[in-house]
């Protein structure tokens, strides 16, 4: 089996399971029980969040249960809590879901909410940016890495557009951390990171933050200086601390990139979605005048497996919002299929990839032509 | 172009006559300690001022964040080293200001020229560097008296060094200059002021804290290793003894009347600290207290704590504000360590009245009914020792 669907998930390292197993069976007391026990984990903890703070260099981890959770305290948590200042938000059509929909809830609550638009490459126009950008903008929220077609917002030019202005920067970086560092001219005041793409375990998260005000989500205990009620798992925050020591960006993904579009131009009906300078460890492509679902289906009888655009949104019929917002000519708009690089893939399965995909072409272009 | 060196100006010490020797090889030791995970450190002290000399950028970094902690420095500046050609020297003046803040800000450029094979003078050298800064800085004026950047150029035989950023230090003399006094630490907001106070004196740091459990629990411990962690990240290691102080606070409970029990549980931490003292070696011993602020710190009180020892006791903070204390705190970071709500074992047995003017004799008097001198031996033989600095993410090294 070849497993190329890393952007939808990653298989766990090792080594972060066997941080998880024993953090869970050493360290499992709640962190804010006052007993010696607590304590321990208390420090396991908090010895977590600093590796963590110093890796991604922020001054707040506030662990989440995932990125899901973590974008929605961001945007909500920032709008409430500056909702004086203003009620206006900027984001993008080909965010993640997890950003748009609670800006869609806020937009019910009477925020006003600014969609950028992009260009055929998943590109924003910086000037599209600065005009939407008004006195009462309180919140640009944009990702790193587009997880349908590896698309890299320009945050360097981002962040210095925003230096001068009083709205917060969040970025939804479950794509990329750990892949591609952020340098400090680049760094939001607020940073999703979900430790399932990295190698690290489901269901954890962090929002890192520098300096910015945030009212809560979820209420109840106050864990996590009152950000994120709810017992923190300890072994969820060691084993993301890990994953994230582990994390490298892999030169070989630009390799294995390069080689398999020049693979793919080889076919006429191929077109490649994700432009040039897309992350090195997606690469998507459409196929004309078929389904993504049997190309996915086809590859996956030979043993590879990639997904449609997303996991999140391949279960529904339509196009995907991503595919939609770039304006993929009409032919490709439903065959789109992607391809994800993990810490795990080698050269093999690329060359793999490369002959079991001409077989499964060969096959599906058949039964259309015969 | 590469930043790898720093200029230190000394602190307070460069006036010490004779002892001057023994605080420059001081700081030199407790800069060294401080950075011990920085293997490529050399030091050079001179008379006047010290160079710290380092190749790894990310050593360097972790150098200039903490070196404005390090008490005996008055200040310091990042050295950065050329080749000898002009083009080299006035790109990398340029670096070097693009990096400070210059709104508004008055600029000049002085150069020493020791290198008297350097092709070019004094003038032409300041015109070019000035000029090309100037140019491509257009925020900045010229001032050749007191301006708000001067950058030093300082062409050698072998390279050229400029400098421009001057970063405060802490002041203060290294510490270990001071000798050794012990530091009554109850977990509270004055107690590290105190020491920070004392550990600028250059005074180095024995702890004693007093641990009563189950009355007091182990978040109350646990937050008085921070303060300690805290206390040790001033360029010296400390030592912080925990005493059991259960069967202490009982039995005075059961001596002497309530109104005086807090009297005498005092007279019982500093009779127990003094032997910590003598065992270490310290001289004297620091408390947090304050004039006033509390039952036990008035004069009257302070007498009757007192007459249970010769040994000096100081108190750094004996006239200060609460307010000012909390600034303290806040500043070296120990505040929010402090304000953590889990009760010493000053708080916990706190009566209701306590006598805020006792008298020493009537307090004796009460506790003369008790061997104290063996539950305090005890104490002492009992406690625990734990070193500073200590890594707590070492602990979970395997883990994380």
């Amino acid at each position: 089996m070849i497993y190329l669907d890393n952007s939808a998930t990653t298989e766990p390292d090792p080594q972060v399971l066997e941080t998880y197993v024993k953090a869970s069976s050493r360290y499992f007391a709640n962190p804010a029980s006052l007993h010696r026990l607590g304590n321990e984990a208390e420090d396991l903890l908090e010895s977590a969040r600093s590796q963590i703070k110093g890796l991604l260099g922020y001054e707040r981890v506030i662990f989440t249960s995932g990125g899901t959770e973590a974008n929605n305290l961001a945007i909500r948590g920032a709008a409430y809590a500056n909702q004086e200042k203003g009620r206006h938000i900027i984001s993008c059509k080909t965010e993640h879901p997890s950003v748009l929909e609670p800006l869609k809830q806020l937009e019910k609550e009477g925020f006003e909410i600014t969609l950028l638009s992009v260009d055929r490459k998943g590109a924003i126009d910086l000037a599209e940016l600065q005009q939407a950008l008004r006195e009462d903008t309180i919140l640009v929220s944009l990702m790193q890495v587009n997880n349908e077609i590896g698309t890299i917002h320009p945050l360097a030019a981002i962040r210095r557009m925003l230096n001068n202005h009083r709205a917060l920067f969040h970025v939804d970086a479950v794509q990329g951390a750990g892949k591609l560092p952020l340098d400090e001219q680049e760094m939001p005041d607020l940073l999703t990171v979900s430790a399932h793409k990295l190698h690290g375990l489901k269901n954890s998260g962090i929002l890192a933050v520098n300096k910015a005000q945030l009212e809560p989500i979820l209420f109840g205990g106050g864990q996590e200086s009152g950000l994120r009620s709810g017992t923190v798992s300890v072994p969820n925050a060691a084993a993301l601390a890990k994953a994230l020591r582990l994390a490298t960006t892999i030169p070989d993904h630009l390799k294995w990139n390069a080689e398999l579009r020049r693979f793919f131009s080889g076919y006429k009906d191929i077109y490649i979605v994700s432009p040039s300078g897309a992350a090195p460890h997606i690469l998507a492509v459409a196929i004309a005048g078929m389904r993504g679902e049997t190309l996915v289906g086809a590859l996956q009888q030979e043993g590879v497996i990639v997904s449609t655009s997303s996991a999140c949104s391949s279960k529904n019929k339509q196009a995907s919002h991503v595919i939609e917002a770039i304006g993929l000519p009409r032919e490709y708009r439903d065959g789109t299929i992607r391809i994800s690089f993990g810490a795990m893939t080698t050269h093999e399965d690329i060359i793999e990839l490369k002959k079991r995909f001409h077989k499964a072409h060969q096959t599906i272009k058949g039964v259309e032509q015969s | 172009m590469k930043t790898n060196q720093i200029l230190i100006r000394y602190g307070e010490l460069s006036t010490k006559g004779r002892n001057r020797k023994a605080f420059i090889s001081r700081l030199r030791n407790n800069i060294q300690t401080l950075f011990a995970g920085t293997p490529t450190l050399r030091i050079k002290a001179e008379r006047d001022r010290m160079f710290l000399f380092c190749d790894d950028e990310q050593g360097m970094e972790d150098i200039v964040s903490r070196l404005p902690y390090v008490f005996g420095i008055q200040s310091f500046s990042p050295v950065t080293q050329t080749s000898l050609e002009l083009d080299d020297m006035k790109h990398t003046a340029l670096a070097i200001v693009s990096k400070m803040d210059t709104k508004d800000k008055s600029f000049k450029v002085s150069v020493k020229r020791p290198n008297k094979e350097f092709p070019y003078e004094k003038p032409e050298i300041m015109r070019t560097i000035g000029g090309y800064v100037l140019g491509n800085t257009p925020e900045l004026t010229v001032a050749m008296r007191n301006p708000d950047i001067d950058l030093n150029v300082e062409i050698r035989q072998d390279a050229a060094y400029m400098m421009a950023e001057t970063i405060q230090g802490a002041a203060g003399l290294p510490i270990g200059a001071g000798g050794r006094a012990l530091l009554m630490l109850s977990g509270g907001i004055d107690s590290p002021v105190a020491g920070y106070h004392m550990l600028k004196r250059g005074v180095r740091l024995e702890l004693i804290h007093f641990f009563s459990p189950p009355f007091t629990t182990e978040r109350a411990k646990e937050k008085v290793l921070d303060l300690a962690e805290k206390l040790s990240g001033f360029g010296a290691p400390v030592t912080l003894h925990i005493i059991p102080f259960t069967e202490i606070q009982q039995e005075v409970h059961k001596q002497v009347p309530d109104n005086i029990t807090m009297t005498s549980t005092r007279r019982m931490m500093m009779r127990i600290a003094d032997a910590v003292r003598a065992k270490t070696d310290a001289k004297a011993i620091i408390t947090g207290e304050s004039l006033g602020q509390v039952a036990s710190q008035t004069l009257e009180s302070l007498q009757a704590i007192n007459a249970v020892t010769n040994t000096p006791i100081l108190r750094p903070l004996i006239a200060q504000d609460k307010l000012e204390i909390i600034e303290t705190a806040q500043a070296i970071g120990t505040y929010d360590i402090s304000i953590r709500p889990f009760e010493d074992c000053c708080t916990i047995f706190t009566p209701a009245n306590p006598k805020t003017k006792p008298k020493t004799d009537k307090v004796e008097h009460y506790e003369s009914f008790v061997s104290f001198d063996e539950m305090i031996d005890r104490a002492v033989a009992e406690r625990e020792i734990i070193e500073f600095p200590r890594n707590k993410q070492q602990r979970f090294e395997d883990l994380l």
